[in-house]
């Protein structure tokens, strides 16, 4: 642990909502002052125990947490190597990770009296996990969600019909992620007096991508407190897959002040990083730009046109990446990676067959890196990858990529 | 003084209202866009605005969204954007050129360069949308620095409290945004846009212009009269849009332009 804050990773963002150069509030007037309301009702938030004693009674009752830290056996016997755990999000209420924040920016929204809730989805798993809060709370929710990604993740669409959301699909640009956080801007910049924004990744202006991390750092502060118990010690690497990076980012800040252990974010390499572009390796594959509210790093072209990306997983299917990744990466403290869709959905099957776990497309990617490198680390090295969205959504798009017949 | 400043001194003398037309550059194609472009000043345009088309337009509405899908497609670039203003100065015509549109483009050039060669291009001012006051290090203060106003947009989310963070460092013109929403959406009626102008004319000197949801010579007339011009872009793209001929574009824009300067 370092002994000052000077030397910590962990102060960020600084009052202009950078991580060093990254970040910041590239938004319209329209939406300025909003932000700036949002920012002081999270800073107070924040210090509220109130605030907090609502979201721990929500994510032990509602949620079902804290998510066990499991001990994949059969897996670290087959790959011979690091003792390999998974923090199980894919447990949690609606599947996946992302109800972890929502349900923080629903309370909030419920503080500032917004009756109106949109949000944008890619794999639909923040979708669905926003429908969920809003039905329990009895707000009325619009998920905008690219036309392409209706198609592929279709039983997350009916979800969130079943759960009273309207979900709009968008058809501009490709069809994905990003052309949906486009339309929701849109709706916000529209209905600025009784709607909130409920972001799903660590992206977008100040303070999105610090006030998600501080909600998804639940997974990180588990972890810890299970490896403790566990092996009596912390973990020596932590992996997890990266679209926007709010998993990651909650798996990896609790851990940025500990120099022993290593961080590995996995991007989506999708067909491969090649100069086709046909990935969403933002840090592998891109350069610093501004979209969507902060800078960071984009898949774009030599004009500055963002590129659309490639990924069969529709959850990582985005030309950016959160500010604090850009940052992390550029000081080095975090090491990036990618992986393709090949060498995902291979993992899949593994985790599938080896641990009775059918993991979504996003966190086998972080599976697909620890098959790398797992079997040449020592037997005493701990490694935790964060399994942090369930496969169910994704058997559709998983039979066809692997040519089977569902009905067979 | 810039020659949007000019334009604005002569109008005073003048008792006119200012005229303000968005286009889109390289839509639909770059040269139409280019002819189009030069036959603003003709048809009573005080003041053009250029779009430079960005993939991720995020406070524009389906009509702008679509010009720069077809710009984009089309092949238009940052540097054919400069070209078209180029040509305009070419014919030797001062009519103020700001060229309105996203950051990235701009800041993927790199700042300093991107200022001198819209400079050197007969470039007067910049509205780039995703900029607030909050960033105004990135450019708006280069811009300035290097003789080109940097327009600001101020809006009815703008309250009294937050308007002279939005006014400080606005050169040029102030250009109201009379609805909370995105381009081409509807308008807001002249009886309400007054009061608005006035608020922000009690905090500045500059000229405040309105645009957003503006379609016709009659709504330009009265949203103009209570305001020092009036702005009109997703009504004249739409029509460009619909492939109409340059000069029943420009016809609809000459009309749009009178009913301005009755205002």
């Amino acid at each position: 642990m370092p002994d000052d804050l000077i030397n910590s990773f962990m102060t960020g963002p600084d009052e202009k909502g950078r991580f060093g150069d990254f970040g910041g509030r590239f938004v319209s007037e329209t939406l300025m002052p909003l932000i700036l309301e949002l920012e002081a009702q999270y800073e107070h938030a924040k210090t509220d125990p109130d605030f907090w004693a609502e979201m721990d009674w929500l994510w032990k009752h509602y949620v079902g947490r804290p998510s066990p830290l499991y001990y994949a056996e059969r897996l670290t016997e087959r790959l011979g190597g690091a003792k390999i755990y998974f923090k199980r999000d894919e447990l949690n209420h609606t599947g996946a990770h992302k109800i972890n924040n929502v349900l923080g920016q629903i309370i909030l929204a419920r503080r500032m009296g917004k009756t109106r809730i949109i949000a944008e989805t890619g794999a639909g798993q923040h979708g669905v996990a926003t429908a969920t809060v809003c039905a329990k709370f009895g707000l009325k929710c619009v998920v905008y969600m690219g036309a392409h990604d209706v198609e592929r993740q279709a039983p997350n669409v009916f979800r969130m019909k079943l759960l009273g959301a309207e979900v709009v699909p968008v058809t501009s640009g490709r069809g994905t992620l990003k052309d949906a956080m486009n339309d929701a801007l849109r709706d916000w910049v529209t209905n600025v007096r009784d709607t909130f924004y409920c972001i799903g990744t660590v992206a977008g202006p100040h303070p999105y991508p610090a006030m998600v991390r501080d909600f998804q750092s639940i997974i990180g502060k588990e972890t810890r407190e299970q490896m403790m118990e566990a092996e009596g010690r912390l973990p020596d690497t932590i992996i997890a897959a990266i679209g926007g990076g709010s998993n990651a980012m909650g798996l990896f800040y609790p851990f940025l002040d500990d120099k022993d252990v290593a961080i590995i974010g996995v991007e989506a390499g999708g067909k491969g990083v090649n100069e086709k572009m046909e990935h969403c390796a933002s840090l592998t594959g891109g350069r610093p730009g501004v979209l969507h509210g902060n800078r960071t790093y984009l898949l774009q072209d030599e004009d500055g046109q963002i590129l659309e990306g490639y990924s069969i997983s529709a959850g990582l299917d985005y030309p950016g990446i959160g500010p604090e990744h850009a940052w992390l990466h550029d000081v080095g403290r975090a090491q990036y990676v990618s992986i393709t869709d090949a060498e995902a959905l291979e993992a899949f099957k593994v985790c599938c067959e080896t641990e009775g776990i059918i993991p979504a497309l996003e966190p086998s990617h972080a599976l697909a890196h620890v098959l790398k490198i797992a079997p040449d680390l020592p037997k005493d090295h701990l490694l935790v990858m964060n399994l942090c969205g369930r496969g169910d959504k994704d058997i559709f798009t998983v039979a066809r990529a692997l040519g089977w017949d569902m009905q067979g | 003084m810039t020659r949007i400043d000019d334009t604005f001194a002569r109008l005073r003398a003048e008792g006119k209202k200012a005229f303000v037309a968005y286009v889109m550059a390289g839509d639909p194609d770059y040269e139409t866009s280019r002819e189009i472009v030069l036959g603003l000043p003709g048809a009573g345009v005080d003041i053009i605005e250029l779009g430079l088309p960005f993939t991720d337009p995020m406070a524009d509405g389906p009509t702008i969204q679509l010009a720069g899908q077809r710009a984009l497609e089309a092949g238009q670039t940052l540097d054919r954007t400069l070209d078209i203003a180029r040509a305009l100065r070419a014919t030797g015509d001062e009519t103020p050129i700001v060229m309105m549109g996203y950051y990235n483009p701009i800041y993927s050039r790199g700042v300093a360069t991107f200022l001198e060669e819209a400079r050197a291009a007969g470039i007067d001012g910049l509205i780039v949308v995703d900029l607030p006051p909050e960033e105004d290090d990135e450019l708006c203060l280069p811009a300035q620095a290097a003789g080109l106003n940097f327009i600001r947009l101020a809006t009815p989310t703008t309250d009294d409290k937050r308007l002279p963070k939005v006014l400080t460092n606005t050169s040029g013109f102030v250009y109201y945004v009379s609805i909370t929403g995105i381009t081409g959406a509807a308008a807001a009626q002249a009886t309400d846009v007054g009061p608005e102008v006035a608020r922000i004319k009690a905090q500045t000197d500059l000229p405040v212009i309105v645009g957003f949801g503006i379609k016709t010579p009659e709504a330009a007339q009265a949203i103009a009269g209570v305001a020092d011009g009036a702005v009109v872009g997703s009504a004249i793209v739409e029509r460009i849009g619909k492939g109409e001929p340059v000069a029943d574009v420009l016809a609809y824009v000459r009309a749009l332009a009178d009913g301005a300067h009755r205002g």
